[in-house]
C-alpha cells in the first residue's frame, strides 16, 4: 500500500489534512520520526509535512512557533531556552529539529521542556473542527511520551507569559559533551516573584520542584545553609528511575547539585 | 510519488514509494553513494549534506519531503583536478584513514569555512561535534583546518 | 639494512607521504563494500534470535517464500558442507541449529528484489521459541566447566613474599569496536558454479577456508576479494555475513548484496571481552617487585572465535613492562550466553594493563614512592626475561626512553578560561571553573607483535617490475590504518622508483597475508614486500651485471647498462616471497617458553579536569611516547596514536555495552557513546626509534599500543584529582561522585 503524503504550504492546509487523516504522522525536522522509520522500520501510511508552513516558524517575545528550530532558538530571545537549545544533539540536529517536535514527542528527557515548565508556558494547539486550544504545560504533558493532544490537532506554538523572569539558567548532565540524552537537566528562573526550579529526566514529565521553591522563596536571603536545604529538598522531590543511562541515586544527587548551582549562578 | 530535488546544481527527478530517507534515495536511486549510512539515526554525521543552506543529516530527511529543495552532497564539492581547499588539506594532513566519516566531515567542514573562514579550534570542535570519527582521533582533521586557515593549500 | 637508496627516491620510507586512496575518499567515490552495486543484484536480510538462550521449536519460512519479490529463504537445513565455522574452533553453526546461544544469533536469511522486501520477508518468517535461562555469569560458567580455555603461568618461586603488598579487584566492561562502516558483503556467481565474494574482512584467506568448508565447494571456485572497509579494530576478524551472502548468491544464481544496519552490526560482530581480575603485587622495601599473583576471568560469550588467543594475551601481559621473577597467574575465558567476544585492538592486553597499571599506582602509594620512579626501577628491558613466560626480550624495548619522553612533554597550562566547552559538562553548563580539580596520571603498556604460541604466521607478497612501473601484489586488508601507503614506500625505497602501485589480489591469485590485526601488517606484509623487492632488485642487478638500480634502469660504475625496457624485454620480472617472523613456540604447562615474536612498549600521560561533586570530567590531554622501531611514515604513526588513544578514552570514560540477561540494551549510537570532537583531548606524541630485529628497516607495529595504556593513564588522573579508588572502566559519574 503506497504512502500518502501531504506537503502543507500553510496552516489551514495542514489542519484540513489532519482533520481528514487523524492518524497521519506530522513531519517537521524529522529528528524523531525518521529515527523510527529507519531503525524500527516503521512504515507510516500517511504523513503531513509542516516544513513549508512559514507561520509556524515565527518567534516573538511571547510566542514561539512550533516550527522554530533549535538553531533559531540558540540565537534568542529566551536566555534559558537558548542555553538548552545549544545542548540538543548536534549542529545537524539543531538545524532541523523543532521545539514543536520536542513538545509533541514529550520525552521525559526533552531538552526544551524544563524551560517550558519554569516559564509557566502554555501549548497552543489547533484543529479544523474546534479551532484553537491553549493548554497549560502541566495539563499538556501527562506521562512518558504522552500528551493531551487530540488526534486531529497540530501543535502550533509555545505561548510565553509576558512577565518572564530575566534571570534564567539551564544545565544538563550527560556522559558526553554532544549528542547525549540528558541524565538530569534543570532550569532555574529568578525574578521579582522569586525562584522557580524545573527539572527534566527525573520524572515521567518535566516537573517543578514546588516544595523546594516554597522553601527557598520563604527565605529572606539565599544563604549557603538555605541552599544546602534547598538542594536536599530538590533531591527528595524528584522521582527518577534507574535505567541503562544512570541510577536513581545519582539522578537525585545531580538534581540537587544542579538546582543549587543554578540558583547560585542566577544571583551573581 | 514523483519528486524533483536539485542536487549538486542539477535537477534530479525520482519516484519514491514510501517514507524512505533522502540518504537511501541518494545512495540507491540517484547513484550518489558518497554520502554514508553508518547509523541512520542522526548520531554520527556520516550522512551529512547541505540542505537548503544548512548542514543536516540526510538520514533524517524523508525523501518525499525534499521535493523542491536544494541539496549539495560530497560529490558536489570538488573534482579530482579542482578539490576544495579543505579536501586538499585533509589529504595533506592525514585526516583520512578508513574514510567512512570523511564525506560528512568534508561537507560539515566546507560549510563551516564558508560561514566562518577563520574558526578557532574550539569553534571547529563544536561545529563538527555531530561528526564522529573512529579512526583519526580528530587531531589530523583539526590540523587540516589550520592548514586551510593559514592558506597553505 | 640500508634505509635509503643513493637516488633518494621521492615518497620513500621515513617521509609522511600521502595515502594513495585519499583522493577518492575525500571526494566520496571510494568503493566501500557497502557501496557495491549491480543492476541485477538482490538484497539480503537476516532473521535473528530475540533471546539470549532459547530452543527453536518452530521455523516456518513459507510466508517469506510466498512474498512477492522474494527469491530465496535459507536456514541451517540448506548448509551443504560443514555445518559450523569459527576461526580457532569451528563451533558456531552457520544458522541457529535448534538452540539460540546468544541474542541476535542468525536464524535465517532472505534474498529479495529490494532491501525493504527482504526485511519484511525476514520478519514474516514464523518462529516459535521456548525461552531458556541464559548462562550469563562467567564465574559460574567456569565452575561448571564451560570455558574455551584455562591457563596457568608459574614462574619462579610461588612462595616468594614481599614486605609491601597491594591487592585489588578490577573490572573492564564490554567495549565495542564500533567501526563506522557497517558489515557489508557482495557475492557474485560466476556462472560456472563458483563465486566471487567482496566482504568487509580483516583476513580473506581465513574467511575463505571457512566459507568453502561450509559451502562444500572446491577452494578455487570461491574467490574472496579485498573490499573497501570503513574501519575494523578487530570486529572483522571473524565471519559475520560471509557464508550467508554466499549461500544466497548460489541459491538464486544472482549477485546478492547484504549490509547490516547499526543495531544489527552491534549484534552481528564480536566485542572486547569484559573482564574481572584479582591482583596481588608484592615488593620489597626498596620497591623492587618480588611477586605478582593474579586470577583473570574473561567472558567469551557464546562461541569461541579468538577467545583462546585473547586469554593468552591477557595472561602473558598480566605483569606489564616490568621485571618480576615470581609470577603466579590462573586465567580462564568463560563460555556463556552473553554476546560473543573476540578481537578488539589490544586483544587481552588492554584488560590486564588496566589491572596491572592500577596495581603499580597502588603499590607506589603503599611504598610512599613516586609512581614513575617505581616503574623505572622495575622496567623490563631488552635482554631481560619476560616476567610471565621467561622469554628473553630480543630486539629493542625502550621502556625507560618512552617513560622519560612522555614525562618530558610540557604539561598543558592550568585552566584559566570560563568557556564552558573547556570545562567538564561542556555546553551543558553544569560546572563553574571553581569546582574543577585537575589530575595527572601515567601508565605504561607492553604488547606483543604478530601471532604467537607457535602459530605459523606468514605473509605473502609479489613484487613485479613492468615497463609502466612497479606493482606490489598482496591480499592484505587495508582497513584504514595506512598499510597501503607503507607498502608503497617500502617498494619505492628498495627499487629506487616512485612509480609503485599496490594491487589487491584475491585468494586465488596469491597466498595469505595473514590477519590485519596484532599490530602485524607493517612488519609482516611490509616485511614480505621488502623481501620481495630486495629479491627482485638483486635478481635484476645479477641479470644485468649491475651495481645499482635507479628509476630509469641498471647502473654500473655510474654508467647505465640497461634501461627498464631492457630489464622487462622478456616481460615483467617478479619476485614472490612468503615472509615469516622469528619462530614462536607453544608455552609449556606452566606458561613458559618463547611464546612471542616481538614486543612493543608505549607510555601515556593523561591530564583530566574533574568536577568531583557531579562526577563529570574533561580529558584535557593524553600524551604518548611510542616505541616504533623505525618511523616509516611519521604522519601515519601520529594518526594511529591519536586514533588509538581516542578508543582508550572511550573505554576509560564512556563506552560500554550494557548487557542484561544476555541482551544488549544499547545497540545504537544513541546510547553506545563514542567520543566526539567536543570530548576528544588534545594529544602530544613523541616517537622513540630504537630499531628492532625483524621488521622492514627495523620498523615495529604500533596499532594497538595507543589503546592499551591510555585507559589506565586516564583513570590514574581521575584518581589523582579525586582520591577515589576507581577499580572499573568505564568510569561513571556516580563512581567519581561516590554516589
Amino acid at each position: 500500500m503506497a504512502m500518502e503524503f501531504v506537503a502543507a504550504h500553510n496552516l489551514d492546509d495542514a489542519l484540513a489534512a489532519k482533520a481528514q487523516q487523524p492518524d497521519a504522522e506530522l513531519l517537521a525536522g524529522g529528528t524523531d520520526l525518521m529515527v523510527e522509520v529507519n531503525l524500527a522500520h516503521h512504515r507510516p501510511s500517511q504523513v503531513i509535512s509542516l516544513r513549508r508552513v512559514e507561520a509556524l516558524r515565527e518567534v516573538t517575545p511571547t510566542r514561539i512557533g512550533a516550527g522554530a528550530t533549535w538553531a533559531r532558538l540558540e540565537r534568542g530571545p529566551y536566555r534559558g531556552l537558548a542555553q538548552a537549545a545549544r545542548t540538543v544533539g548536534s549542529p545537524q540536529i539543531r538545524a532541523a529539529g523543532t521545539i514543536g517536535g520536542n513538545v509533541g514527542t514529550a520525552s521525559p528527557a526533552g531538552d526544551g521542556l524544563p524551560w517550558i515548565a519554569a516559564a509557566e508556558a502554555s501549548i497552543e494547539v489547533r484543529s479544523e473542527a474546534r479551532g484553537t486550544r491553549v493548554i497549560p504545560w502541566r495539563d499538556f504533558f501527562v506521562g512518558v511520551k504522552r500528551t493531551s493532544l487530540e488526534p486531529d490537532e497540530i501543535i502550533t506554538a509555545v505561548l510565553v507569559p509576558g512577565d518572564l523572569p530575566e534571570h534564567q539558567e539551564f544545565a544538563k548532565v550527560g556522559v558526553r559533551n554532544a549528542m547525549v540524552i540528558s541524565t538530569v537537566s534543570c532550569l532555574v528562573m529568578r525574578g521579582e516573584d522569586g525562584i522557580r526550579v524545573a527539572l527534566g529526566s527525573v520524572a515521567p514529565t518535566p516537573i517543578r520542584a514546588t516544595r523546594a521553591e516554597e522553601m527557598i522563596n520563604a527565605e529572606s536571603a539565599v544563604s549557603d545553609a538555605a541552599l544546602d536545604e534547598f538542594a536536599r529538598i530538590v533531591s527528595q522531590e524528584v522521582k527518577p528511575i534507574t535505567d541503562h543511562r544512570s541510577t536513581e541515586r545519582y539522578r537525585r544527587h545531580a538534581a540537587g547539585v544542579l538546582a543549587r548551582r543554578l540558583v547560585d549562578r542566577s544571583v551573581r | 510519488m514523483n519528486i524533483t530535488i536539485k542536487i549538486n546544481g542539477e535537477d534530479r527527478a525520482v519516484d519514491v514509494a514510501g517514507a524512505e530517507s533522502l540518504l537511501t534515495v541518494l545512495r540507491n536511486d540517484l547513484d550518489l553513494p558518497g554520502t554514508k549510512d553508518a547509523c541512520e539515526q542522526g548520531e554520527c554525521g556520516s550522512c551529512s549534506v547541505i540542505f537548503d543552506g544548512d548542514v543536516i543529516c540526510s538520514c533524517l530527511v524523508m525523501a518525499v519531503d525534499a521535493d523542491g529543495s536544494d541539496v549539495t552532497t560530497v560529490e558536489g564539492l570538488g573534482t579530482e583536478d579542482d578539490l576544495h581547499p579543505f579536501q586538499e588539506a585533509m589529504l595533506a594532513e592525514g585526516g583520512v584513514q578508513c574514510g567512512f566519516c570523511t564525506p560528512g566531515i568534508v561537507v560539515a567542514g566546507t560549510h563551516l569555512l564558508d560561514e566562518n573562514p577563520q574558526p578557532s579550534e574550539i569553534e571547529i570542535r563544536e561545529a563538527l561535534s555531530g561528526n564522529i570519527c573512529r579512526c583519526t582521533g580528530y587531531g589530523a582533521i583539526l590540523r587540516a583546518f589550520e592548514t586551510v586557515e593559514r592558506g597553505d593549500v | 639494512m640500508t634505509a635509503r637508496t643513493t637516488s633518494g627516491v621521492r615518497g620513500g620510507i621515513g617521509t609522511s607521504v600521502r595515502r594513495p586512496d585519499g583522493t577518492p575518499k575525500v571526494m566520496g567515490n571510494f568503493a566501500y563494500a557497502s557501496d557495491l552495486w549491480s543492476e541485477d543484484m538482490l538484497w539480503g536480510a537476516t532473521l535473528r534470535s530475540p533471546y539470549a538462550h532459547a530452543r527453536l521449536t518452530r521455523l516456518d519460512i513459507a510466508p517469506a517464500l510466498a512474498m512477492n519479490g522474494v527469491r530465496a529463504v535459507l536456514t541451517q537445513d540448506d548448509v551443504q558442507g560443514k555445518p559450523t565455522f569459527g576461526q580457532e574452533e569451528q563451533d558456531q553453526p552457520v544458522f541457529c541449529d535448534g538452540t539460540a546461544q546468544y541474542w541476535g544469533e542468525p536464524v535465517a536469511v532472505v534474498a529479495a528484489d529490494d532491501e525493504e522486501t527482504a526485511r519484511r520477508a525476514a520478519a514474516s518468517i514464523i518462529v516459535d521459541w521456548e525461552p531458556l535461562t541464559p548462562l550469563t555469569d562467567p564465574e559460574q560458567a567456569v565452575e561448571d566447566g564451560l570455558s574455551f580455555r584455562e591457563m596457568r603461568i608459574r614462574r619462579g618461586d610461588e612462595d616468594a613474599a614481599g614486605t609491601v603488598v597491594a591487592e585489588g579487584i578490577y573490572e573492564t566492561g564490554t567495549q565495542d569496536q564500533a567501526p563506522l562502516g557497517p558489515e557489508a558483503g557482495f557475492a557474485i556467481p560466476d556462472g560456472e558454479g563458483g563465486l566471487d565474494l567482496y566482504v568487509t574482512s580483516q583476513w580473506i584467506h581465513v574467511d575463505h577456508r571457512q566459507i568453502v568448508a561450509c559451502l562444500d565447494m572446491a577452494p578455487d571456485s570461491v574467490r574472496c576479494h579485498p573490499a573497501g572497509i570503513g574501519g575494523a579494530f578487530g570486529s572483522r576478524e571473524d565471519i559475520s555475513l560471509h557464508i550467508h551472502v554466499a549461500m544466497l548468491s548460489l541459491a538464486t544464481g544472482r549477485p546478492v548484496k547484504m549490509v547490516y544496519d547499526r543495531t544489527e552490526s552491534f549484534a552481528g560482530h564480536v566485542k572486547r571481552h569484559p573482564s574481572r581480575m584479582w591482583y596481588r603485587h608484592e615488593a620489597d622495601g626498596d620497591g623492587m617487585l618480588v611477586k605478582v599473583t593474579a586470577r583473570l576471568l574473561l567472558d567469551g560469550g557464546a562461541y569461541a572465535h579468538t577467545s583462546r588467543a585473547v586469554l593468552a594475551n591477557a595472561a602473558f601481559f598480566t605483569v606489564g613492562p616490568y621485571r618480576c621473577d615470581n609470577v603466579v597467574v590462573d586465567a580462564a575465558v568463560a563460555k556463556t550466553n552473553n554476546p560473543p567476544a573476540g578481537a578488539m585492538r589490544g586483544f587481552g592486553a588492554v584488560q590486564t594493563c588496566f589491572g596491572s597499571e592500577s596495581q603499580m599506582d597502588l603499590l607506589a602509594e603503599k611504598l610512599g614512592m613516586d609512581p614513575l620512579e617505581l616503574r623505572r626501577k622495575n622496567a623490563l628491558l631488552a635482554g631481560d626475561p619476560m616476567s610471565t613466560s621467561g622469554q628473553i626480550i630480543e630486539g629493542s624495548l625502550p621502556t625507560l626512553e618512552v617513560i622519560d619522553a612522555v614525562e618530558a612533554i610540557p604539561l598543558p597550562d592550568p585552566l584559566d578560561d570560563d568557556d564552558p566547552r573547556l570545562l567538564p559538562g561542556g555546553t551543558g553548563l553544569t560546572t563553574p571553573r571553581g569546582s574543577v580539580v585537575r589530575g595527572v596520571g601515567y601508565a605504561v603498556g607492553l604488547k606483543n607483535l604478530a601471532f604467537s604460541e607457535g602459530f605459523d604466521d606468514f605473509a605473502e607478497a609479489r613484487v613485479v617490475m613492468t615497463t609502466a612501473g612497479v606493482e606490489v601484489h598482496t591480499a592484505a586488508m587495508e582497513v584504514g590504518q595506512g598499510l597501503v601507503t607503507v607498502c608503497q614506500q617500502i617498494a619505492r625505497t628498495v627499487l629506487a622508483t616512485d612509480q609503485v602501485a599496490i594491487v589487491w589480489d584475491d585468494t586465488s591469485q596469491i597466498g595469505s597475508a595473514g590477519s590485519t590485526s596484532a599490530s602485524r601488517q607493517t612488519q609482516m606484509t611490509g616485511g614480505a614486500v621488502h623481501a620481495a623487492a630486495v629479491g627482485l632488485r638483486d635478481q635484476i642487478l645479477a641479470d644485468h651485471d649491475g651495481e645499482e638500480l635507479r628509476d630509469d634502469g641498471v647502473y654500473r660504475e655510474g654508467e647505465q647498462v640497461a634501461t627498464i625496457d631492457d630489464v622487462c624485454s622478456s616481460g615483467p620480472v617478479e619476485c614472490h616471497v612468503q615472509f615469516r617472523h622469528p619462530e614462536t613456540f607453544p608455552p609449556d604447562e606452566n606458561g613458559q617458553g618463547d611464546v612471542h615474536a616481538g614486543f612493543v612498549v608505549a607510555a601515556h600521560r593523561a591530564v583530566v579536569d574533574v568536577d568531583p561533586e557531579l562526577g563529570l570530567l574533561r580529558v584535557v590531554r593524553v600524551d604518548t611516547a611510542q616505541d616504533v622501531g623505525t618511523a616509516l611514515n611519521p604522519q601515519a604513526i601520529t594518526g594511529q596514536l591519536e586514533g588509538g588513544i581516542m578508543q582508550g578514552v572511550g573505554l576509560a570514560v564512556m563506552e560500554e555495552l550494557m548487557i542484561d540477561e544476555g541482551i544488549i540494551l544499547n545497540p545504537t549510537f544513541t546510547d553506545y557513546l563514542i567520543p566526539t570532537f567536543l570530548d576528544a583531548p588534545a594529544v602530544e606524541t613523541r616517537i622513540v626509534e630504537a630499531g628492532d630485529h625483524w621488521g622492514p628497516f627495523g620498523a615495529k607495529g604500533i596499532g594497538e599500543s595507543p589503546t592499551i595504556s591510555s585507559t589506565p593513564a586516564i583513570v590514574a588522573a581521575i584518581r589523582a584529582a579525586t582520591g577515589r579508588p576507581l577499580s572499573r572502566v568505564p568510569v561513571r559519574p556516580e563512581d567519581i561522585a561516590g554516589i
